[in-house]
């Protein structure tokens, strides 16, 4: 097994867990951790194509993940700012309560 | 130019803005009104004499200006209006001014207590601007929108006192009448226009009455072989014969006199009732066109013989209907309708200055007895009834004299009055007449009968005893006093003020003015000195007394004085010998000859001929209109609206039961569709996250096996 298929079996795990995570808890603040759990599976990608990849001089995956978090912060503040007004809102954290967008 | 010619606008624009000025303002300034009016014609007889004098002394051929501006546009052409200054206007001018500011003088007494002081002379100040609109037009348009104007004036006046019914009554009568007139006027207008393409008089030789145009319409010949002049002619002439109350259509003016006396004395004796025969004078070349020359005297056409025939049995008619009237005002109407046929007559068969003669001297004498009339029914409390007059020489001397005066002049007493001159001039032009001899005849016993009414007026109203007295002053002059809106406290109600009284000076002046007039005017225009003929027609005449001898006019002088005074002298056998002692007394000709005094009495029953079948016809014609109005037009208005409404109830029908459905069945099955995908949005999140992963397993799946495939 080389070193890449080590780092995406490793990925693919963490997205597993990630989205099993955003699934199946109710608190939403467990939900959005499950969410960045599968960010992060996606950064480990792009670190791990750029390390064995063709060009590893050139720093572009290193720059990309480092553009990824940065947005991944800004989307936590985000999420948790919803978080929260909606429980100001609702008296709940509890997803499965939080249903107004019903068709 | 003369600088008269520019501004003759003024003359009749002046009265207008006096109108208009007095229209605006409030009731109680009498002052202001009489004052506005009475200026307005004051400067407007100031300059009317400017333009006199400038027409004056031109030697050979007639001064004509004229002044002319386009006014409104349509179609290509610009329809012109403007003024002229030629004689006619000038002594028309001077005439309309000076009559018209000692009516309105007189008219300050005579309208004293009225309540509506200030309408009145609006309307005063508003007819003369018409009137003299009338007289300076250059174009037969600017003549036309005067003569309404003053048709509309009249009308207003004549109803002044509407809240009578019998005022109001004579008002309609009178403006329905002579529209009928004016309808003649207004076809022949728009035939003239057609025509020749102006309207206006004199254009620099472009004008409808000049050679070209006339010479133009002369070849054209319409039904009958009448020249298109001849057909023009007549029909304009037909709105003479509605103005100047000739028959067939003088059954208004004597009606008229419901009206104030003043307005009897302004506009249906001396100047609107002329516009008439002004109006023939004016388009006198165009009803002479075509003629042969004569041997002698003036044009014979068939426009100007219809003229002729028209005033001749006016004056004979009219004549015999006064004989037997009992109303002082109602005398003199009948008395004018007869001098407006003398008029015509001697435009007929003498020209222009032979009529218009008549007409100045005329104004001035029929004035003056009006207003003597409207002195002395102010003097007897608003009695108009000749019977219970009598006597009044005593009360009213100047307005006896001045009365007299007017008398005389009508009658044409021989040398020193101006009826007399005048009228000896129509007749002797009527004797000379190619085209035939009895309108002169007529014409001599109109004047015999004149002579006789008059004496017979005079006769009543001022000689003999007073007859009117307690019993009859109660009822009837109560009535009008009221009728009239006068507000007097005094006098004839408690009693002690029965006796007729003399009226003010502001009454009297103007009065004597007049007769002073109605005596020296007639010396312009004497067989010895003719100055007004040459005045017209542009003629130089001299002093030539031996003129008054020759043949033929010293006879026609010498006939016309014997019937002047056979006429006075019956008229003195039946009423003045005997004087009538009551009221209710016969008159001595109706002992004499009952059923002809009734005829005449009752005005040969014209009106009632008129009411059975003018009248009669009208009023079945509207009948059947309203008829026409009701069942038929009505009935297929009723049709389309029940049709259309009948279609609204299919349509509604259609919409409900079928478009409706359709639609109906649509939107419930989008309903459905709707309401059954909205059930996929359960609003939980975490379950579109499940469905998204599902799929993306799916994707993978359908990637790794389905590309082996």
């Amino acid at each position: 097994m080389t070193p890449l298929q080590v780092c995406l079996l490793f990925s693919a795990l963490l997205f597993a867990t990630g989205f099993a995570g955003a699934v199946t808890r109710r608190h939403a603040i467990l939900v959005l951790i499950g969410i960045e759990l599968m960010l992060n599976a996606a950064n480990v990608n792009l670190i791990a194509f750029w390390r064995f990849g063709p060009h590893p001089e050139a720093l572009t995956g290193f720059i990309f993940v480092l553009f990824s978090m940065a947005l991944a912060a800004a989307e936590a503040a985000v999420g948790l700012a919803l978080v929260i007004a909606i429980f100001r809102h609702k008296k709940t954290s509890n997803l499965d309560e939080v249903k107004d967008l019903k068709g | 130019m003369n600088w008269i010619v520019q501004y003759l606008w003024l003359i009749p624009v002046l009265p207008m803005l006096a109108a208009g000025i007095i229209a605006v303002n409030k009731q109680p300034q009498r002052k202001l009104a009489a004052t506005l009016a009475i200026g307005s014609m004051a400067v407007g007889f100031l300059l009317s004499l400017c333009a006199f004098a400038a027409t004056l002394g031109h030697g050979e051929g007639t001064f004509r200006e004229v002044f002319s501006f386009p006014w409104i546009q349509f179609g290509g052409q610009w329809m012109d209006i403007g003024w002229v200054l030629d004689p006619l206007t000038a002594i028309m001018l001077v005439m309309v001014t000076f009559v018209g500011m000692l009516i309105f003088i007189f008219s300050v007494g005579y309208m004293a207590h009225d309540q509506n002081f200030m309408r009145f002379f609006c309307f005063l100040a508003l007819f003369a601007a018409g009137m003299l609109g009338v007289v300076i037009a250059n174009s037969l348009f600017l003549f036309f929108v005067s003569w309404e104007i003053v048709g509309l004036t009249s009308y207003l006046l004549i109803g002044f006192w509407f809240h009578k019914p019998s005022a109001a009554a004579a008002a309609k009568k009178a403006f329905i009448t002579t529209r009928i007139g004016d309808l003649g006027l207004l076809l022949g207008m728009v035939w003239l226009y057609a025509q020749t393409g102006t309207l206006n008089f004199y254009d620099h030789g472009n004008g409808c009455l000049e050679q070209s145009a006339l010479t133009a319409m002369l070849a054209h010949a319409t039904v009958g072989g009448f020249a298109v002049t001849t057909a023009i002619g007549l029909l304009i002439f037909l709105g003479a014969v509605g103005k100047s109350g000739q028959v067939p259509l003088h059954v208004w003016l004597p009606d008229a006199m419901e009206g104030p006396t003043p307005v009897s004395a302004l506009i249906h004796a001396a100047t609107m009732v002329a516009a008439g025969v002004f109006l023939v004078a004016r388009v006198y070349p165009l009803m002479s066109a075509g003629a042969l020359p004569a041997e002698h005297g003036a044009p014979v056409t068939t426009a100007l013989t219809v003229v002729t025939w028209v005033g001749a049995i006016t004056a004979i008619f009219a004549a015999s209907i006064a004989v037997a009237q009992n109303d002082i005002k109602r005398i003199l109407a009948y008395s004018t309708v007869s001098q407006l046929g003398y008029m015509m007559m001697g435009l007929g068969v003498g020209g222009v200055a032979v009529g218009m003669f008549h007409l100045i001297t005329h104004a001035f004498f029929k004035a003056l007895l009006f207003l003597g009339s409207g002195s002395v029914i102010h003097g007897c409390h608003e009695e108009q009834d000749v019977r219970k007059m009598g006597g009044l020489k005593k009360y009213m001397p100047v307005t006896f004299a001045v009365y007299a005066v007017g008398m005389l002049a009508l009658s044409g007493f021989p040398l020193f009055f101006s009826g007399f001159w005048s009228k000896d001039e129509i007749l002797h032009h009527a004797s000379n007449w190619s085209a035939s001899h009895v309108p002169f005849y007529l014409g001599c016993a109109g004047a015999l009968l004149t002579a006789f009414y008059m004496t017979r007026q005079v006769a009543l109203v001022f000689f003999g005893k007073y007859r009117g007295g307690a019993q009859e002053n109660t009822a009837d002059s109560h009535a009008d006093a009221h009728a009239h809106g006068h507000h007097q406290p005094s006098a004839h109600e408690t009693g002690h003020d029965q006796t007729p009284h003399e009226s003010p000076a502001v009454m009297t002046v103007p009065l004597i003015i007049l007769a002073v007039f109605a005596v020296l005017l007639g010396f312009v225009g004497t067989p010895a000195w003719p100055w007004f003929d040459g005045y017209m027609t542009g003629e130089t005449v001299s002093f030539d007394f031996s003129k008054l001898t020759e043949s033929g006019t010293l006879e026609l002088m010498v006939a016309s004085a014997v019937i002047v005074f056979t006429g006075l002298g019956l008229g003195v056998f039946l009423y003045g010998k005997r004087q009538r002692k009551t009221v209710e007394e016969k008159d001595v000709l109706e002992a004499a000859q009952p059923a002809l005094f009734t005829l005449l009495q009752n005005k040969y029953y014209i009106d009632e001929l008129y009411e059975h079948t003018v009248i009669r016809f009208n009023a079945l014609a509207a009948w059947f209109c309203d008829f026409l109005d009701q069942w038929i037009f009505g009935g297929a208005v009723l049709l389309v609206s029940y049709v259309t409404l009948g279609l609204a109830w299919l349509y509604r029908l259609m919409d409900e039961k079928l478009v409706n459905f359709g639609f109906d069945a649509g939107c419930d099955s989008l309903r459905g569709l709707g309401g059954g995908s909205s059930r996929l949005h359960t609003g939980r999140v975490q379950t579109y996250l499940r469905v998204i992963g599902v799929a993306l397993v799916l994707l993978i799946l359908f990637l790794v096996w389905g590309r082996k495939a």
